[in-house]
């Protein structure tokens, strides 16, 4: 096992960790200001991911095709919170954890009628080829684009809810909701722009993982378990904490299944060994959740003091 | 000799704020120990600590000669202390009765019973058929909590820490929203009860903590700055200056 | 009163006389479908245990089941093939993995629990795929049904369906004895004021505990079931959104019911297969394909159940819930 390999996988880790961050980013914020739990956010990440391959499509290019599907999403992603969210704030947690699961079962068959059950996206022609990052270290490009978008997206946001007095004031809901309400803020608005830039974040990940995962129904679901894995960690509200949790699920995850297998054979005898190792590497984050349960049981970096 | 409750430098800080800050305090049996004191002087966090559902920084709390200061909220229960809640905090979906009994189950051995109906325990029906006496809800006894008025919520409040037999009862304001007639309700249930178990109350409304008060402690910035009968804690300057109001003392 | 225990003997004949029933009519198919309902009955109501009448919000409960499925699968495959070893072995396994799932996730509250749960289910999912020994993300057929001895035949499907009615009205009645008995008081009153339950002196988090464990069990037996019903056991009853159906199921038939549960189960996969296998002729004209989008109706109903019942979802059943522990 040579260094260049260790080195490629936890930059894949690092990739996958940062589109985890933008599925996260959003979901950490309305848990944490309005209290509420979404289980639809993948559903997002599927509609984003299924606009794009259509706007590719139709447009003959990927960047285009990208940069449409995003606001396209987003703006999905805001009628949704007008039409039906907005209306679960105030309600209970079950009654949240059923509206929001009925809309994923709604928007997998809306999928399917429209565009069946896969899509075809694939990387743009320019990026299929590796580039050689180090010495005798290829790296394929389109993966670099991904840990470039994924860093400028969370960079970008880092300055809007640091800098900013939208920002500022989300902030201030996450902590506290009804100081945010004593402060006059509208929070209706705030809050459907929240969740439209929510929408937008899962369209870049849908759209930049398509090609490498498969457009297809139900690609939401399991990496949206992930995201609440990355939340639990890093701390119900805090973007910092999403961050942190993502980057760190991503690179465990994939460096788990990339060499755990390997490194059980090291001291295990070889046929326990390959039942172990692939095992273990697919519960790993999962222990590290409980793990950071045990030791911080309000996560990385809570919100809320 | 040891007191009924003896709390010994209790503190708790949030953060950079201090919550109590050296809260020492002894309650005597068979006594009604009046806690006042300004809003944030850390009477809610003493409550919390004293009840167990926070731990304190620093400090200890003996009940009955024992240190209860790590025991979780329902052992101190079972030792003896029970809690009623500024905000009324009931079953409000279940019967005055119903809710009663359960604070009677809690006190009478292991509920980890699955399979004998509980209806068939007549005991428990009878102590909670006792207590619904004591706090004036026999004829309301097979009402929904819920569906009780103010007062008589606030009595089931105290009802339900009562109910655990407890020989300390922690009354956190239960006179917090109630007019005079009420309150007078609860006075004179206050002082029914004062003969079997000691009281904490903690309280704002001076007329009645001035009547039931045996001693009077006055809680200010997370300290203890007096204790005593209510005629010394009327002539105390310093109480004067922290917190009474002269026209409070005049009464 | 009279006329649940009314309802509840007519309900027993009903389902003591359907598979004579169904081979009368020449439907012996359907046996095996009522079968198939009644082990998912025994899953919701396990479920609604926790759910219903423990208050907690339990999204990971495929997990029990699933691993239920997957002990049992697993000893029948190694030869172990006795149901009187094999069922309670799977339910004890679910019942030590809810005790740690539980554990760890009920020291957390609100949306907190929801994910935490709903994670260390997934976790059970992957682990599952990943045994390749046990057919990976293909699942593994069974050789044979678990045997039950005493001269009676498991492969013969009205055997078999006699036997999961056994073990629904079991578990109905087990969990009717708690609910009347004290530890339902307890988990009631914790499900209406927990921090007053505490404040009462009630050991919390313990009551919640062996709540969550016992629902794990039960959750498990309906997975060694399940095994045995279709000999062959698969990642997907671990799925999360598997959780997500029973849940669907526990609210259709009524939160903190003892009916709840099985109402559910019968409501929902009885209309998933109407949908799905009875096609309505002028609604196929008009959609041809609606058949295969059974879900979008499931989805719609549930968002309107709960967008329009005036209190949520709990309240449209509180009543009724009032008086089942009243």
């Amino acid at each position: 096992m040579s260094w260049t390999l260790i080195l490629e996988q936890a930059l894949n880790g690092l990739q996958f960790g940062l589109m985890l961050f933008l599925l996260a980013a959003g979901l950490t914020l309305v848990f944490g200001i309005m209290d509420m739990i979404n289980l639809a956010h993948g559903s997002l990440y599927m509609l984003g991911a299924f606009l794009a391959a259509t706007l590719v499509q139709a447009t003959g290019s990927f960047t285009l095709g990208v940069l449409l599907a995003i606001p396209a999403t987003a703006l999905i992603g805001m009628l949704l919170e007008i039409a039906v969210l907005r209306t679960l704030y105030a309600r209970d947690h079950l009654s949240q954890v059923l509206a929001t699961f009925a809309l994923i079962l709604i928007l997998n068959e809306v999928v399917r009628i429209v565009w069946g059950s896969d899509m075809a996206l694939s990387t743009p022609a320019v990026l299929s080829g590796p580039v050689e990052l180090l010495p005798g270290m290829p790296y394929p490009s389109y993966r670099l684009l991904i840990i470039a978008v994924g860093l400028a997206a969370a960079g970008l946001l880092y300055l809007l809810v640091a800098k900013t007095r939208i920002g500022m004031l989300v902030r201030a809901g996450a902590s506290n909701r009804e100081m945010a309400l004593a402060m006059g803020v509208d929070i209706r608005r705030l809050f459907t722009l929240v969740f439209g830039a929510g929408a937008a974040l899962c369209a870049i990940a849908g759209a930049l993982l398509g090609p490498l995962f498969a457009v297809q129904v139900g690609m939401g679901e399991s990496i949206l378990i992930l995201a609440f894995v990355v939340i639990v960690i890093g701390g119900i509200g805090s973007i910092r904490g999403a961050l942190v949790g993502a980057v760190l699920v991503g690179v465990v995850d994939t460096i788990g299944r990339a060499f755990l297998p390997h490194f059980f054979g090291l001291f295990l005898p070889p046929q326990f060994a390959s039942a172990a190792g692939p095992a273990i590497a697919s519960v790993l984050v999962y222990l590290l959740m409980a793990v950071v349960l045990f030791v911080k049981p309000q996560g990385l970096f809570p919100a809320r003091g | 000799m040891a007191e009924l409750l003896e709390i010994h430098s209790l503190a708790k800080r949030f953060g950079g704020v201090v919550a109590t800050d050296d809260v020492s305090l002894e309650v005597r049996a068979g006594e009604v120990h009046a806690l006042i004191g300004p809003n944030g002087a850390g009477k809610t966090t003493l409550v919390a600590q004293l009840s167990g559902s926070l731990a304190p920084d620093a400090g200890t709390i003996a009940f009955e000669g024992r240190d209860i200061t790590r025991l979780a909220q329902h052992e101190r229960v079972k030792a003896g202390l029970a809690r009623s809640f500024q905000l009324t905090s009931i079953f409000g979906r279940l019967s005055v009765l119903e809710n009663l009994a359960l604070a009677v189950q809690a006190r009478s051995g292991s509920s980890l019973s699955f399979w004998r109906p509980v209806a068939a325990e007549h005991a428990l029906t009878d102590a909670a058929t006792d207590v619904a006496g004591e706090i004036g809800l026999a004829e309301r006894a097979q009402v929904p909590a819920g569906e009780l008025a103010h007062g008589e919520q606030r009595a089931l409040e105290m009802g339900l820490a009562l109910a655990t037999r407890p020989r300390l009862l922690l009354l956190d304001e239960p006179m917090a929203g109630m007019g005079p007639e009420e309150s007078q309700r609860i006075v004179a249930l206050i002082e029914r009860v004062r003969t079997g178990v000691a009281v904490l109350l903690i309280e704002h409304d001076m007329d009645a903590v001035f009547r039931l008060a045996d001693r009077i402690s006055v809680l200010v910035n997370g300290r203890v700055i007096a204790t005593g009968a209510p005629g010394e804690i009327r002539a105390n300057e310093e109480v004067r200056k922290a917190y009474l109001g002269d026209e409070a003392l005049s009464t | 009163m009279s006329a649940h225990r009314i309802i509840a003997f007519a309900g027993l004949a009903a389902a003591l006389v359907l598979p004579l029933a169904l081979q009368a009519a020449d439907q012996s198919f359907y046996v095996g479908f009522a079968s198939r309902v009644l082990i998912w009955a025994i899953a919701a109501s396990s479920l609604n245990l926790v759910l219903g009448y423990g208050g907690m919000i339990s999204f990971g409960h495929a997990a029990f089941v699933g691993t239920g499925a997957y002990v049992s699968g697993i000893l029948i495959a190694e030869g172990v093939t006795s149901a009187w070893i094999g069922w309670p072995v799977a339910m004890l396994a679910s019942a030590v993995l809810a005790l740690a799932i539980g554990a760890a996730s009920l020291r957390t509250r609100g949306v907190y629990f929801i994910m935490i749960t709903l994670a260390f289910a997934q976790m059970m999912y992957y682990l599952v795929n990943s045994m390749k020994a046990y057919g990976g993300d293909e699942g593994m057929n069974l050789p044979a049904r678990a045997v039950l001895g005493f001269g009676f035949d498991p492969g013969n499907e009205v055997t078999f369906y006699y036997v999961v009615l056994a073990a629904l009205f079991a578990v109905l009645y087990a969990t009717h004895r708690l609910v009347h008995a004290r530890f339902g008081r307890v988990i009631v009153a914790i499900r209406e004021n927990e921090s007053r339950a505490e404040a009462i002196g009630f050991p919390v988090y313990r009551y919640k505990l062996v709540c969550f464990v016992l629902a794990g069990a039960a959750g498990g037996l309906a997975g060694a079931l399940l095994a045995s019903h279709g000999k062959y056991v698969n990642p997907s009853v671990l799925h999360w959104t598997q959780s997500g159906t029973l849940m669907i199921m526990v609210i259709l038939g009524g939160v903190g019911r003892l009916w709840g549960g099985a109402l559910g189960a019968g409501v929902l996969l009885v209309l998933e297969h109407l949908i799905a296998e009875h096609p309505i002729p002028w609604l196929l004209t008009l959609a041809p394909d609606y058949p295969q989008h059974a879900n979008l109706g499931v989805g719609l109903v549930m968002l309107a159940i709960v967008l329009y019942a005036p209190q949520g979802v709990a309240g449209l059943f509180s009543r009724k819930t009032g008086k089942e522990h009243g």
